[in-house]
Parts: structure tokens; sequence; C-alpha cells
């Protein structure tokens, strides 16, 4: 390999030798495409034309008078496919193609990234298969059929918990299997290097955006910017924009479950201890011999119990807070965005609106400027929702 | 601690012994704790009894991506019946009180660092582990492991594959002691009917650029394979899946496991000679 692939001490490349030539080859086909001018002409056009970029930065003025603080969300629920996740397959389908391969497959737990990889195949007319846990096919059902119309093969994952660990594991396995003519398409900033740097490359659009896009509106930088983090790869792209500005506090906000004082949880980086799992250094949630725990959120998304090793770097360094939400804060932040702005986030997002909603109520930031990452919609979510509610769909 | 204190036999020795009696090793795997303790302990008895010449015990994990369904559920199984990390050990100790031929581990790295890598190896030594395999340890990080192995008198294991280029071979083999183990499939874990020639064209490969031993695993799972991987210059043949499939198809007969594996291994042990 060219690099380690350590941010800090995390990171790394913790994988079977069967894989090693193939991360190789990424890495290599990386560094050379991610500065040709010919590749990003071409990547740019797709995220112009196909995705939808850029997205707005909406100054929420309903929810900022509610929350005392000047709200801005980056409209990433916007993009085609309803998440940001279609900047990081855009960018690594292209790449696949320019690498000669003819097969992506990928892991989903929410299915957004499924979805993404699916459409990005379809485009590219590269076959995609797309390994999702038993128990979110049954949660997304409507994404497993939208992944299926744009040729995606959903391949169900009766393993473990049956959820988005278990579907990265399965993966792995197939690329271990299939690594010559096979391009593993990660959707988030976690795994073996070069894929948190890869996919922090793809999720940057995000926050190089949002930087130009607040100077442009308020004049200057915003006091915080909060994102919802999972594996992390929204939260690292917007983050990006302004990590190198010190006095912009970023905030991550994890899935809480029932709380972090119960072990239903997916707060990885509040509540878990540094441990190796597909294939990096972080944060891990596992008991005392280094056997991983079942996560659990309401939004399978952040239902993972790994995150990506540049937040534990950033955890460990101070440059971000994390912090946690539990399912039903995080379902008011839900239906807070939906009453006051017409706009129903995804679930996942939903937790950052939920914590800007308690960041605002600190009497040390009224008035403070915010920006959200709005990472996605929530149509997927309707019937989660509803069920929640109680009501009937 | 090491029972019987009684000298355990080295790889070297083994491979050396054999290769004058024009043999390979034969080498079974189990994990430790499947289906439970006891029966698992049986079921190492009945490989030195068909003629195990060293032993592979996998410490089950939660998640072992480089394994197929066979050993995931064999893993599962395991820690289901309440194995932990030091159950793990006590098994190895257990072990030693009936046999010295070397055994080796295989396991995943978060096991060895959420332990402390010191504190794993010295127990991993203390038990009577010849060597340590860990599935996800490619040469970049092992670093901190192969200064723990060195001290504590364990071996470090290392994999190469098919897609390993002779210069990795290289650089693999000079972290590693012990043997190489030598994967003969692209894929993971898991029971198959042919040996393809391109693992003999990495054996082939293998030996022309080390000295170390080498053995072959993934998709042994038949007495013509072992056969064949012997005959192609393996030192060794690691049967795993096959062994653990016996095991699941007969998790509510207990007797029939052990004739089975029985007769199985002597089977294998008898295919190894040439």
């Amino acid at each position: 390999m060219l690099e380690d692939g350590k941010f800090g001490k995390y990171g790394g490349i913790f994988v079977p030798e069967l894989i090693i030539p193939a991360l190789e080859e990424l890495e290599e086909a990386f560094y050379k495409y991610k500065d040709d001018p010919e590749f990003n002409k071409e990547l740019k056009f797709y995220l112009k034309e196909f995705a939808g970029r850029p997205t707005n930065l909406y100054f929420a003025e309903n929810l900022s008078k509610k929350f005392g603080c000047k709200v801005y969300l980056k409209r990433e629920d916007m993009l085609h496919t309803g998440a940001h996740k279609i900047n990081n397959t855009l960018g690594q389908g292209l790449l696949a193609k320019y690498m000669g391969k003819t097969r992506l497959i990928a892991e989903t737990g929410a299915g957004q990234h499924g979805i993404a990889t699916a459409v990005v195949g379809a485009l590219f007319s590269l076959p995609s298969e797309i390994y999702m846990g038993s128990e979110d096919v049954e949660r997304q059902k409507m994404n497993v059929f939208r992944m299926e119309l744009s040729g995606g093969k959903v391949i169900p994952v009766e393993t473990g918990s049956k959820t988005l660990k278990d579907a990265i594991n399965e993966a792995f396995r197939d690329w271990i299997t299939n690594v010559e003519d096979t391009h593993y398409l990660i959707g988030s900033t976690m795994g073996p290097h070069p894929y948190p740097t890869m996919v922090k490359h793809f999720q940057s659009v995000i926050g190089e955006e949002a930087r130009r896009q607040i100077m442009e509106k308020e004049g200057k930088l915003p006091d915080a910017v909060i994102a919802c983090v999972g594996g992390g790869s929204n939260a690292m792209g917007i983050f990006s924009g302004f990590a190198a500005d010190d006095e912009v506090e970023l905030i991550g906000v994890e899935g809480g479950g029932d709380g972090t004082e119960t072990p239903r949880t997916g707060a990885t980086l509040c509540k878990g201890t540094e441990g190796i799992l597909h294939g990096s250094l972080s944060f891990v949630l596992q008991n005392e011999d280094g056997q991983i725990n079942e996560a659990h959120s309401v939004s399978a998304g952040l239902d993972y119990p790994g995150v990506g090793p540049e937040h534990a770097h950033f955890k460990v360094t101070g440059r971000a807070n994390y912090v946690a939400v539990t399912d039903k804060e995080a379902l008011r932040g839900f239906e807070l965005l939906s009453k006051y702005e017409g706009i129903i986030p995804a679930l996942e997002s939903s937790h950052a609106v939920g914590y800007a909603e308690k960041y605002a109520a600190m009497e040390e930031n009224k008035g403070k400027t915010i920006i959200i990452n709005l990472s996605g919609r929530g149509d997927k979510d309707m019937f989660i929702v509803a069920k929640e509610m109680g009501v009937e769909v | 601690m090491n029972p019987n204190n009684q000298k355990t036999m080295t790889y070297n020795e083994v491979f050396d012994e054999l290769k004058n009696k024009k043999e390979g090793a034969f080498i079974p795997f189990v994990v430790a704790g499947d289906p439970d303790f006891e029966t698992s302990i049986e079921i190492v008895k009945k490989f030195v009894e068909s003629g195990a010449d060293a032993l592979e015990i996998g410490f089950p994990f939660s998640d072992p991506v480089a394994d197929g369904p066979s050993v995931q559920t064999a893993d599962i199984r395991a820690l289901d019946s309440g194995m932990t990390t030091e159950k793990c050990f006590k098994f190895i100790e257990r072990i030693r009180e009936f046999t010295q031929i070397p055994i080796g581990l295989l396991v995943y790295y978060n096991l060895i660092y959420k332990k402390g890598i010191e504190t794993f190896y010295k127990r991993a030594s203390e038990a009577g582990v010849t060597g340590i395999l860990a599935a996800d340890l490619p040469i970049e990080e092992a670093g901190p492991a192969v200064e723990m192995a060195d001290k504590y008198g364990v071996n470090q294991i290392f994999m190469v594959a098919q897609t390993t280029r002779n210069e990795r071979i290289d650089e693999i083999a000079k972290h590693a002691s012990g043997f190489l183990y030598v994967v003969a499939v692209m894929g993971v874990t898991g029971a198959r009917s042919d040996i393809e020639t391109s693992t003999v064209d990495l054996i082939t490969r293998v030996k022309d650029r080390t000295d170390l031993p080498i053995a072959v695993g993934f998709g042994i799972s038949k007495p013509e394979h072992v056969k064949d991987v012997i005959k192609s210059g393996s030192n060794g043949a690691i049967v795993a899946s096959a062994i653990i499939n016996i095991i699941t198809a007969n998790l509510d007969n207990k007797d029939n496991t052990l004739e089975e594996i029985g007769n199985f291994c002597s089977e294998l042990k008898q295919s190894t000679k040439i």
C-alpha cells in the first residue's frame, strides 16, 4: 500500500490477505484519478446533471424562530435517490468503470446506499448486488423494491443480527471470492484504507458547497455544524469543509436507541471502546472479550456497532463532539421539521434535528448560526414513523 | 498453565520428522467450544487418536469475515455455549493434558487487541499455544503482534493467497515463523469439490521463494485433496469446514459425531502418506 490509512492511531488495513491486492489496486486507482481532470470533469457532470448538485443551503425561518437560533439546512435530501449517498456511489461507480471492473457489490442498512448503488449501476451499465440484513429487508420493503427496479439484486443476509454489520460481513466474503472483476462499493467512511479517505473525498463536496454558501449568505462561518453519524459519511462530508476552521463547532449525533445507558443503542462513539471491526481500528460496541454487540436504533442507517476511524480521531483530539439522541428525540426532530418547515427528513437526519433543538435550548447557544446537514429525506421511513406514532397508513 | 510441563513439539520438529517418513502433516481444525466445551475436547482427542500431526483451534468470533457458513455456524454455537477468550485458553490447557503436538490458534485480531496484545500472547504461551494466526491481520499491521510473539516464544503465522504477488510473499515470509498458511482457493473457508490447478501453482510458487514449511487450507475437504496438496509439495493440509459439517449434521448425536470424525480423520491422515 502507498499509505497506512491512519487518522492518528485509528484506521489502517485489518483485512484477510486475500483482499490486500484489491485494496492496493483500488488505492492506486483512487490516487491516480482523484486529481485527474478527465475523471473530475465526468464526475462533476454526473453530480450536476444526474444527482442534482449543488444542493441548497436553506434558511429555515420558522424553525429558527422556534429555536432562537439561525438554522440553515444543507439540503442533501433533495438529491436524486433522496440522500447524500449518491455523491459517493457516483464517485466510486465511475472509478470502478475507469478500473475496468464489471460488477458492483454493496452493503446497505436503510437501503439508501443500496439504491444509490443500484442506480449508478444502471447508469454505468454495471450489474449490482446489494447485501442487506434480512431484518432491514423487512423494515425497508419499499427500498428493496426500488433497488430491484433499478436492476439491483438484493441479497437478504440471515446471519448474526441480520442488520448492516452482517450485510458488510457478507459483502466482504463476496469480495474475497470475486476480487478480480468486482468493486466493493462501501457506503460510508469506514472499512479498510483507502475507503475512509476515498468516501470522505467523494462526500467532501457537501462541506465545500456549504462553506461557500454560508459565506455568501451570512458573510461569516457558522458557529456549529450538526450531522448524524452512523458510519459517518454525511458528517465527514460536511465536517471536511470546516475542519480547518477551529472556531466552528462540529457536532456528530449518534443513534441513541432506547438511551446510551441501555443495551439497546447505536451510539458507538459515546458508548463504545477501541476495537477492530470491518477493516479498521476505531470505536466499537463490544463486550470485554471483543465480541461485537448488536446495535439498536429506530433508524436503520444508524444501527451499526462501528464508526468511521476519522470520527474516532476527531473524538479523541476534541475536534468534534459526539452526542447521542434517543429514538424518541429523533422522532420529535422528525415531527418538528415536517410541521414547521414542510420538510420531511429521513430518520437518520432527524437525529441531527432532534439534537439541534437541545443545542439551541442551551443558554450559551442563543442566537447562534447553525447548519444541520439534512442528509436524506423521510419518504422511506413513512411506515416506521406511522407505526411509532400509532397511525394506520 | 501447561499442565504436564512436558516440552511441546515445534512445527519444525513435526515437519522434519514427517519429511523423513515421506508424509505430510494432517492438521484438523475445530472451534473451541463447538458444540460445547466437553464435546469439542472429545473431538480433539479423536483428532489425536486418528493421527493428527498438529491442531488448529479456532477462537469463536461474532463477525468472522474470512469464514464461510460452516465456520460461522460453529462460531455462533461456541459463543452460545458460553465460550469466552479465557475459556478458550482453558480449552488449550485441557488439550495439553493429552498431547504435545503443535497447537495453532485461528483468531480475529479484535480478540487479541481487546485483551491487550501482550496479555493475549503471554496467556497463549502459558497455555501451551505453538502458533497464532489472526485472519484479519496483514503484515502492514502486524508489528506489535510479531513483537509479542517473539517475546513469548509463539510463532506468528500468516496467510498467502493466489492473489499474493511474489515480492509480497517474500515480505510475508520475513515476518512469519512456524509455517505459511497457503489459502487454496479464492474465497472464504468452506468445503469444495475439487482442488484447482491454480492451488498447485501457488504451492510451487511459495516453495520456490521460502524455506518455511507450508500448510494448505480453505476448501480441503476430501482425502484426495489432502493427497493432491501433499504431492504438490505442501508440508501439511488443514481441514476445517468438512469436519464442522459433521458436527453440524449430528448435533443430537454425540457418539455419531465422534465416530464419524474419527473415521474421516483416519482416512485423511492415511492420505498424507505418499
